[in-house]
């Protein structure tokens, strides 16, 4: 499939961008994650699986600085990121999508996906305030790659709609498009194809890999569609999908890491087998 | 913003423009045209009314950032422009500074206050940060009453008028038009604050504080940041009423004023900045109207219980409106346009 895959199944000269070493989560009583170790490596996709409830969320969440983990450490390229501000992280460059979409409903399209521009713009209230000048020259720049990002998803329709009330499926890209404003290094993916047909799948599964791999010189000066994003952590449901898509697999179960391995393996793979479909009398 | 059929953007400097056709351009011109002439015609009663639906817009305009726009419900918005107003005054009076200075000193006072009573928003949300913006309204009344030496207490302290480039700002008519340029520049300003940056880290806050946080909005900064803009607003809103009466008292402003506010941004349409004028002016001719038609009810209702006409007419209007328009002038307005662009279809 990529290029990234085959040298994925070869070898071991990858280096690892985010390490999550031994971490726990518990809710009173409930182990969320316990002593969950993950490496997320350069140029792949690394898809998460398990049933529900098993902790994949949960794990997203730590990642991106929602929940901070009573145990063990992330680090994201050799920084230490357990404790740190959401919004911080976002600075470093990790973006995520939503299983229960989280956009801002009151923007349109638009304005969403320039939202997610803030941590790259310099201006204050006070520029904005003046407006003229440095303020709208930002605005402009930045607009620029919004439009692609809009150009990219095949979503100039709905560009000035209020997202409130768009349908799922193009909510669903929406919140796409906004991650990928953020131009970050790693992208988190959580159940980007829930409550999806077969169609609107094939759409976001086309659009997962086209982020992956780039697109060249289609969009020349936007480095983030240009280059593609090399990492992508991918919570997902459908198995189908992940075995198509991913690289490299892992899978959780009750909060604890079960197997994780190349989709053959994984496919393969008896303990798997006995979580996903039970044990035979 | 719905463009008639054709309107073409070539640039997107073009696109982000507010006024965009000639017909934007038209109306901005009549509507300035009004305003500015409104002292060739009015009576002093009208001139009054129209000073203070000004000075009302102005600090509408603040709350509107705040509570439209950044989701954080303040009910202690008056108290906000008492602390302008009395920054003003005590400036003025005390240090002789001259009007044009004490204003925006008092706007950035105000401002700051601001900050600290919306420190508790980083923790709070919805009802328990109303409680707080009323528990910050009365410990600012309690401390202006306190400290006698400074406010005059509760007879308060007058304001002298001083000149404002050789003109006696006691005049009503220049005046009026000190308020108006003021208002005209503050609905510019909350516009351009509202569609820029710190606009879209507003509404995100209000729509999505999670989402917004792993966007890369810092709650913390942005939400002291509306706290602090919406007070400024009010800060200056209340130095302008001070110095319109030439006194400062704290029965100027009163603690009901800040739920009319909030019932003006309803009418208007919660976090539009045209909205906030409709919202302002539609209350404050609904009370004039009351205040016109209680004395001819004196035969049907009690004269004392006329008084509260006054209170009652905005208040039904604001409920009407929350049934049947929850979004407001603005929005109906916006309906409308787009039923007479797309007339006869």
């Amino acid at each position: 499939m990529t290029g990234g895959a085959e040298i994925g199944q070869g070898g071991t000269q990858h280096t690892t961008v985010i390490r999550i070493d031994d971490i726990s989560l518990s809710f009173g009583g409930v182990n969320a994650l316990s002593n969950v170790s993950l490496d997320v490596r350069n140029d792949e996709i690394l898809a998460i699986i398990g049933p529900n409830g098993a902790g994949k969320t949960a794990l997203l969440n730590c990642i991106s600085g929602f929940y901070k983990p009573q145990k063990g450490e992330i680090y994201f390229e050799g920084q230490r990121i357990t404790r740190q501000r959401p919004d911080k992280l976002a600075k470093m460059g990790i973006a995520r999508t939503f299983q229960n979409i989280e956009l801002y409903t009151g923007l349109s399209t638009q304005d969403n996906i320039m939202a997610a521009r803030h941590v790259f713009m310099k201006q204050t209230f006070v520029d904005g305030a003046i407006y003229y000048g440095r303020s709208r020259r930002e605005e402009i720049k930045h607009r620029r790659v919004v439009e692609e990002i809009i150009d990219f998803l095949e979503i100039q329709s709905i560009r000035k709609q209020l997202v409130g009330g768009l349908p799922y499926g193009l909510r669903k890209r929406v919140e796409l498009g906004r991650a990928l404003a953020l131009e970050p290094k790693v992208l988190l993916l959580d159940e980007p194809m829930a409550g999806m047909n077969l169609e609107e799948k094939e759409d976001i599964a086309r659009f997962i890999l086209d982020v992956y791999e780039g697109q060249g010189n289609t969009y020349p000066d936007t480095p983030v569609l240009r280059d593609g994003i090399r990492r992508i952590i991918l919570v997902e449901h459908d198995m189908g999908v992940v075995m198509d898509v991913a690289d490299r697999i892992a899978v959780l179960n009750f909060g604890r890491k079960l197997a994780e391995g190349t989709p053959v393996e994984i496919r393969t793979n008896p303990e798997v087998i006995e979580a996903y479909l039970g044990k035979e009398a | 913003m719905r463009l008639p059929s054709g309107t073409y953007a070539q640039n997107y400097g073009q696109d982000i423009a507010m006024v965009r056709t000639r017909s934007h351009w038209i109306f901005l011109a009549v509507l300035m045209v009004f305003v500015f002439t409104i002292p060739q015609w009015a009576s002093n009663a009208t001139l009054a009314l129209a000073t203070i639906i000004g000075i009302t817009i102005i600090s509408a305009h603040g709350l509107n950032i705040l509570t439209g726009n950044c989701g954080m419900v303040s009910l202690g918005h008056s108290g906000f422009m008492m602390v302008g107003g009395y920054t003003l005054a005590i400036l003025c009076r005390s240090a002789g500074l001259p009007f044009w200075v004490a204003l925006p000193v008092a706007g950035l006072v105000a401002g700051i206050v601001g900050i600290i009573f919306g420190l508790p928003s980083l923790r709070i949300k919805g009802f328990y940060l109303i409680m707080a913006t009323v528990a910050a309204y009365f410990i600012i009344h309690w401390l202006v009453l306190q400290f006698r030496s400074l406010t005059g207490g509760t007879e308060g302290m007058p304001v002298p008028a001083p000149d404002l480039f050789g003109l006696s700002i006691r005049d009503k008519t220049i005046y009026y038009y000190v308020v108006m340029v003021l208002v005209v520049l503050a609905t510019v300003v909350a516009k351009n604050i509202l569609r820029t940056r710190a606009g879209r880290a507003f509404v995100a806050i209000r729509d999505n504080d999670l989402a917004a946080e792993v966007m890369g909005v810092n709650l913390f900064s942005y939400r002291l940041q509306a706290f602090f803009i919406g007070c400024v607003f009010a800060g200056i809103a209340g130095g302008l009423s001070v110095q319109y009466y030439s006194f400062a008292n704290v029965e100027q402003f009163p603690f009901f004023d800040s739920v009319w506010l909030l019932g003006m941004l309803i009418i208007g349409g919660m976090g539009s900045v045209s909205g906030v004028i409709y919202g302002v002016v539609a209350i404050k001719l609904l009370q004039q109207l009351a205040v016109k038609i209680g004395p001819s009810l004196a035969e049907l209702v009690n004269p004392q219980a006329a008084v509260g006409l006054s209170l009652i007419l905005p208040s039904v209007a604001i409920i009407l409106f929350l049934i049947f328009a929850p979004q407001g002038i603005s929005h109906m307005w916006e309906r409308f346009r787009n039923y007479y662009q797309a007339w006869p279809y």
